[in-house]
């Protein structure tokens, strides 16, 4: 039986078609408050985001810099789990059933729950993909199955130091698109050497049809121009949250979709 | 596979165990397996491992009969490893030797540490100053209020100590923030990890490291008692003396090998830090194992009287011992740790570490019911120095 095209590849089909490149905006659910999350998600696809990446807090994010760090501790203190976060994709869902939403976290929580269990439930709630930071694909096999099973693609990280073997494994496992990690480093960190990425994409695109992403350390409109004209998709992350925390939780959500506005224009041109 | 020639080629002891990282880390842990798999095999490292061990850290470290406590407790003969007679006071050093040897043969000139109580950092930064390297020690900034003099000595020893200051602001904090900083410099830099935690190949590099104590032990104990003793006991935390003791007896079916946790202020109070006793698996700092973890999957925090116990997970290979049962694990909690700590000091004239007391308490509680032949060994993983002002503290003493 032949799947069903999932919403990411049919997002990243139409974009192809219209010669535009994706633009993949991180924030934590729950973060500054509960009751933004969804309408920070609604306002982030006004401004031109293409998929939403949405971040499960962790109390040990270990590979998130200081500005991801802070946001997860904040929505920890706000009480939120990935109960709430599933919530939080329903009811964005109520009003939008076109922009695929990947979950982004640590195996634990997702563990805690039951990985069936999560896998149901994330269905159920219309995500589209999960990215599971501390799951490299040699352990995440079997959760890469109960994905697939039900329709949802498992994102999977590359780094600058994969080698070709590496990129095969996880080329062999990945769906939905490949998030490439411009650096060595935590998320949020200052240098993207774009050099280094251009170098690197054709290796990956060797060996995977899937398009890639590239994010870690972009932060304006400039470094996005000049990665969405290499990459498939530009991912922000810490740089809206930090646009974020300089708000008042009343005008986060415009501040993060003035930001995102600015970075899709900046890709377009 | 036999039991003790676990873990797997990626690091699994049955499901617990493995490399649990970001992409960003692979390519490290790759590296360092393929260096300590070259270093394990080849005679000269060993060589040099050992003379290290002899002439710097003053090993073989004695075990010693404790008569005068086995006879007061009126049952089992106990007998003590004496590792709080190493160079900087504890087993720490063992593995903090072998890891800077690895380093360098591996030419990377920075080393860095997290830290708890301090122990590690501290003999993570005496190796640093002994094979001329730079040295940088997580902490987490609640752990340097209270453990002030550690901090000084990393200090004196040319350490630069970094506060951390997210999360709960402690060990497990401390070692996030260390993956951090060696996933951005991986290049000159290699990660110090203190304990048989983290992603492989570290659980079984650290254990390998430690497990010159149990090897001596199997030594030492025919010739002083004529056969080896009927258990082994030792305290858990990450538990890294445990492993090394252990490991060497896993073979010896007839010796029952017994881990003690931190059992805090009890187990029903919540404060603890029981992972294996009271916490469930899950994944945590790169490995799958037993954590202490709230119903949604986030770490909670733990309590101890002893620092160095402090910590909601616990090594692969103990949660992977427990399930199979080799190993049993109990609790003690802080006034059972005290109580030992005050014994030893009167009846033998040693001051053991926190950490170890949690050991000797539980071999307090064994030792009455068995008969006088019977032969208890317990690891004295450290010294008590560093814990005076927390005993002073408990018995309302100020300096």
């Amino acid at each position: 039986m032949k799947a069903a095209v999932s919403r990411i590849q049919s997002a990243f089909e139409r974009l192809a078609r219209e010669r535009r490149k994706a633009l993949i905006p991180y924030v934590t659910a729950g973060d500054p408050r509960a009751e933004v999350t969804v309408p920070l998600m609604r306002a982030l696809v006004a401004a031109g985001a293409d998929v939403i990446e949405l971040g499960v807090p962790f109390s040990d994010p270990m590979a998130d810099g200081p500005v991801i760090q802070r946001s997860s501790e904040r929505a920890l203190k706000n009480h939120i789990g990935i109960d709430d976060v599933l919530a939080f994709v329903s009811e964005f869902r109520d009003s939008d059933v076109s922009t695929p939403i990947v979950l982004m976290g640590y195996a634990n929580p997702i563990e805690a729950m039951g990985s069936e269990r999560f896998a149901d439930a994330a269905r159920r709630a219309g995500v589209d993909g999960v990215l599971v930071i501390d799951y490299p694909p040699e352990e995440s096999v079997e959760f890469a199955k109960l994905l697939r099973a039900r329709g949802i693609d498992m994102i999977f990280l590359l780094a600058p130091t994969s080698t070709g073997a590496r990129i095969e494994q996880v080329a062999r496992l990945a769906s939905g698109y490949i998030y490439y990690v411009s650096l060595r480093g935590v998320t949020g960190a200052k240098h993207l050497d774009l050099d280094d990425v251009a170098a690197k994409l054709p290796e990956i695109r060797g060996k995977t049809r899937l398009p890639v992403g590239v994010g870690f350390g972009i932060r304006d409109g400039q470094t996005a121009r000049a990665v969405a004209q290499i990459a498939d998709a530009v991912v922000i992350g810490s740089r809206i949250i930090r646009e974020m925390e300089q708000a008042s939780p009343e005008t986060c959500v415009k501040k993060a979709a003035t930001l995102l506005k600015e970075i899709r224009q900046a890709i377009d041109a | 596979m036999k039991m003790h020639e676990l873990p797997d080629e990626r690091g699994h002891f049955g499901r617990y165990g493995g490399v649990f990282v970001a992409e960003t880390l692979v390519h490290a842990l790759d590296e360092l397996k393929r260096a300590y798999e070259a270093c394990r095999k080849d005679p000269e490292f060993i060589a040099e491992f050992e003379y290290e061990l002899k002439h710097y850290v003053g090993r073989p470290s004695p075990v010693y009969h404790a008569q005068r406590w086995s006879q007061m407790l009126g049952g089992a003969q106990i007998y003590i490893k004496r590792e709080d007679l190493n160079h900087t006071g504890a087993h720490k050093i063992n593995n903090t030797v072998g890891q800077a040897l690895v380093a360098r043969r591996m030419g990377k000139r920075r080393v860095i540490a997290e830290t708890g109580a301090g122990m590690h950092g501290v003999a993570a930064a005496t190796v640093a100053a002994r094979y001329a390297m730079e040295c940088v020690v997580y902490m987490g900034s609640e752990d340097i209020k209270r453990q002030v003099q550690n901090v000084y000595r990393m200090k004196l020893l040319g350490a630069a100590v970094v506060p951390v200051e997210s999360g709960s602001k402690t060990l497990k904090d401390a070692l996030n923030e260390a993956m951090r900083d060696w996933v951005t410099h991986v290049d000159n830099t290699f990660y110090i990890i203190g304990t048989v935690a983290g992603p492989h190949p570290y659980p079984m590099m650290v254990r390998d490291f430690q497990s010159v104590i149990g090897r001596e032990c199997l030594m030492q104990m025919p010739e002083l008692c004529g056969r080896q003793p009927d258990a082994v006991i030792a305290c858990v935390g990450g538990g890294s003396n445990a492993m090394g003791i252990f490991y060497p007896y896993i073979p010896y079916g007839a010796v029952r090998l017994i881990g003690v946790e931190a059992g805090g202020l009890g187990i029903a109070s919540g404060k603890h830090a029981a992972s294996l006793c009271a916490g469930r698996p899950g994944v945590l700092h790169g490995n799958r194992t037993y954590l202490l973890q709230d119903e949604r999957g986030q770490i909670i925090e733990t309590h101890s009287i002893s620092a160095g116990l402090d910590y909601p997970g616990v090594g692969p290979e103990h949660a992977w011992l427990k399930d199979t049962g080799r190993a049993e694990y109990v609790t003690i909690d802080d006034g059972e740790a005290v109580a030992a700590f005050h014994d030893l000091c009167r009846c033998e004239g040693i001051i053991p570490a926190l950490e170890s007391a949690h050991a000797l308490a539980h071999a307090a509680k064994l030792a009455p019911a068995l008969p006088r032949d019977a032969i208890l060994l317990v690891n004295l993983s450290g010294r008590g120095d560093k814990d005076m002002h927390t005993v002073a503290a408990k018995s309302g003493i100020q300096f």
